[in-house]
């Protein structure tokens, strides 16, 4: 079974992120990057997958900058085979992004296309549905449980209050949610496997970025708390302001 | 709160991305894996058995040897970093890893025959079997030489007499090896569990490394088939060289138990208010946090260097003795003035100090006492020895 994974280099999610000097971006200065964790559920499955059928290869499909090659290398470390570099500025805009990813792939022998449902860092939801587009291929999202089926993929999706069971044939690209399964951790021979694994860099061809973040704007520091009394007797007074000011009751 | 390794001198920037990646991910199983559970193995004097698959599926067993016994032969410095991360965890699962590593695999991989070699190295790396060294002894701990374990040669087998003590992983361990003296040599066997003969208490009720074991191993005419004697050493140099490797990794993870202590003093001296101010706001106080940020950083830089010698293959039995010595004697005593900065807090188990401070107790007497290295690096300067 090959098997292409999207990843993405995220900040780590203990950094504190600040916005760069020009309002729009974010400064780089000191963050950690790591696999996006939606993206190490992908990985993981993947490579449970290419266990199971006994054959086959898992390539990491990765787009960013100077920050990409060890996030790729953390894949391989896991035991992905093989990393692309897509080289070409970070950007907002998923369909570009998306496009230049498909772009890595087409012409590729592909049975399935796993990524994570999102990126921690813009929350978009949006690349691997477009991807699916682009390649004109059949599409789950959120996918907690996976199955190999004689035909395809049994996938199993949260829904409101349930569960969705939904089959899909291959190829297919699927979006991985929390809970698909518990990622390894890079074994040491992995790490030190991971440097002679292949990994080719090729320029990304995004086409016309059209969303663009015109502004980062941190949230507005949260109001002090205020301290109505004490015990008892500031129970009315609590209701008062609740009823009043905050109108949650 | 998460864990922050001091790294005041961006020492960071002389590892390698392998180097780095082996130790972020030493560091996020000991956080996922050890960290919920430490304080209770702690409490109850437990040793946390239940992790030895998932840190032997990590390669965290014999990292240093090759692949052809199932490690993942790692350098020195990422060897060291691996005993860095554990030991910020507890240097009881640091321990343990030394002396599967250090202390069984190595003696076997440097002087088994092939045959002992393919046998046990694969499964001590896949902590299918547990091992443990024996060389001290009720009356011999700083002077090995004069050990009373015997074996004597009876034609198809050795009987070994004798007892061991003090024995880290004694009781759960698959395979001994037992130093004894034959025709008055020092000489390594393999003593399997399970043999006539042959029996390993625990040590109970310790005050610190509760949560590894500790045993005595008691020998009474226990029959050792020929092929279990490792033939490629005699004498001491045996016992001591195994002692060199583990003293290496115990330099590193003495390093990693005082960043955990330093972590997490610092961070409370910044939340603690007495006299309406953080208690980290006080000189005295500063002070203190500043020799120990001092101290780690020339810990850090003395073992970073250690690894550089070990992998040049220019590094001596003193210059570990060195750096064992003065790490492990730094941890200790940043573990004690971390205790101190904590309060009564400092006495709860709530925080890790203590549980620290109490096993380089443990650390700062076993593989050499402070004092035993005291007269190593002083009769290798001198030329004159001073032990008796
Ligand atoms: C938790 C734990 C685990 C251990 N695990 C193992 C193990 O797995 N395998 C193993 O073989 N051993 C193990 N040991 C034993 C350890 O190596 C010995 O305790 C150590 O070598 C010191 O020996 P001792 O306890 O007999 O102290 P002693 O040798 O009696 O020393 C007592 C004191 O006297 C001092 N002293 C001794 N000789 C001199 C001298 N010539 N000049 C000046 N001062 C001197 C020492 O520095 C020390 O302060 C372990 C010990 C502990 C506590």
């Amino acid at each position: 079974m090959n098997i292409f994974v999207l990843i993405k280099a995220v900040a780590d999610s203990e950094a504190t992120i600040r916005p760069a000097a020009d309002g729009k971006n974010v400064k780089l200065d000191d963050i950690t990057w790591v696999l996006n964790p939606f993206d190490e559920y992908a990985v993981e499955e993947a490579l449970k997958l290419k266990e199971a059928a006994g054959e086959g290869e898992v390539t990491v499909v990765c787009n960013g900058g100077d920050e990409v090659p060890k996030i790729i290398r953390t894949a391989l470390a896991m035991g992905a085979d093989r990393g692309i570099h897509v080289n070409g500025p970070r950007s907002f805009d998923a369909l570009s992004i998306a496009k230049s990813l498909v772009n890595a792939i087409q012409g590729k022998e592909y049975d399935l296309i796993l990524c994570g449902k999102s990126a921690i860092d813009h929350d978009n939801n949006a690349v691997g549905t477009m991807v699916a587009e682009l390649l004109d291929l059949p599409s789950v999202s959120f996918v907690v449980k996976l199955e190999k089926t004689a035909t395809g993929l049994k996938c199993e999706r949260e829904i409101e209050g349930g569960l969705l069971v939904v089959e899909t044939p291959l190829p297919a690209v699927i979006t991985a949610q929390k809970g698909l399964n518990e990622p390894r951790y890079a074994s040491l021979k992995g790490i030190m496997a991971a440097k002679k694994k292949p990994l080719e860099t090729i320029d990304a061809k995004s086409g016309e970025v059209q969303v663009e973040v015109i502004a980062i704007e941190p949230r507005p520091p949260r109001a002090p708390g205020e301290i109505i009394g004490e015990g008892v007797d500031a129970v009315p007074a609590l209701i008062k302001k609740l009823r009043e000011e905050a109108k949650v009751l | 709160m998460a864990y922050k390794a001091l790294d005041y001198y961006l020492i960071e920037d002389l590892l390698t991305e392998e180097e780095r990646m082996v130790r972020d991910t030493v560091r996020e199983f000991v956080t996922d894996n050890l960290m919920p559970i430490i304080e209770e193995c702690n409490r109850t004097a437990r040793f946390p058995m239940e992790l030895i698959p998932k840190a032997a599926g990590l390669g965290l067993l014999g990292a240093p040897y090759p692949e052809e016994y199932g490690c993942a032969n790692l350098n020195a410095i990422a060897y060291g970093l691996i005993n860095q991360e554990l030991e910020r965890g507890d240097s009881g699962l640091r321990s343990f890893v030394s002396v599967q590593t250090g202390l069984v695999m190595y003696p076997i991989f440097s002087y088994g025959t092939e045959e002992q070699k393919k046998y046990w190295l694969p499964k001590l790396a896949s902590g299918e079997k547990i091992g443990c060294y024996g060389l001290t002894e009720p009356d011999f701990g700083s002077n090995p030489g004069g050990m009373l374990t015997r074996a004597e040669d009876k034609g198809d087998h050795y009987l070994l007499n004798g007892s061991k003590a003090w024995i880290t992983n004694g009781t759960i361990a698959d395979v001994a090896v037992v130093w004894a003296k034959l025709d008055g040599e020092v000489r390594g066997f393999l003593v399997e569990k399970g043999r006539e003969g042959f029996e390993a208490p625990e040590i109970k009720n310790k005050f610190s490394l509760r949560a590894s074991v500790t045993s005595d191993l008691i020998f009474q005419d226990v029959r050792i088939p020929k092929e279990n004697i490792l033939p490629g050493v005699k004498g001491l140099k045996g016992p001591l060289s195994c002692l060199t490797q583990a003293r290496y990794g115990i330099a590193w993870g003495a390093m990693g138990a005082a960043m955990a202590v330093y972590d997490e003093v610092l961070s409370y001296g910044k939340s603690r208010i007495q006299f309406d101010r953080p208690i980290a706001g006080f000189q005295l106080v500063q002070n203190k946090l500043v020799w120990m940020a001092t101290e780690i950083t020339k810990g850090q830089l003395l073992v970073y260097r250690l690894a550089q010698l070990k992998d040049a293959k220019r590094m001596r039995p003193q210059h570990v003795s060195l750096a064992k010595r003065n790490n492990v004697g730094a941890a200790l005593e940043i573990a004690r003035v971390g205790r101190d900065i904590l309060g009564a807090n400092g006495i709860s188990n709530e925080y890790q100090t203590f549980r620290h401070m109490n096993n380089l107790e443990s650390v700062n007497t076993y593989e050499g006492t402070f004092d035993i290295h005291t007269l190593i690096i002083g009769e290798d300067l001198t030329g004159i020895a001073a032990y008796t």
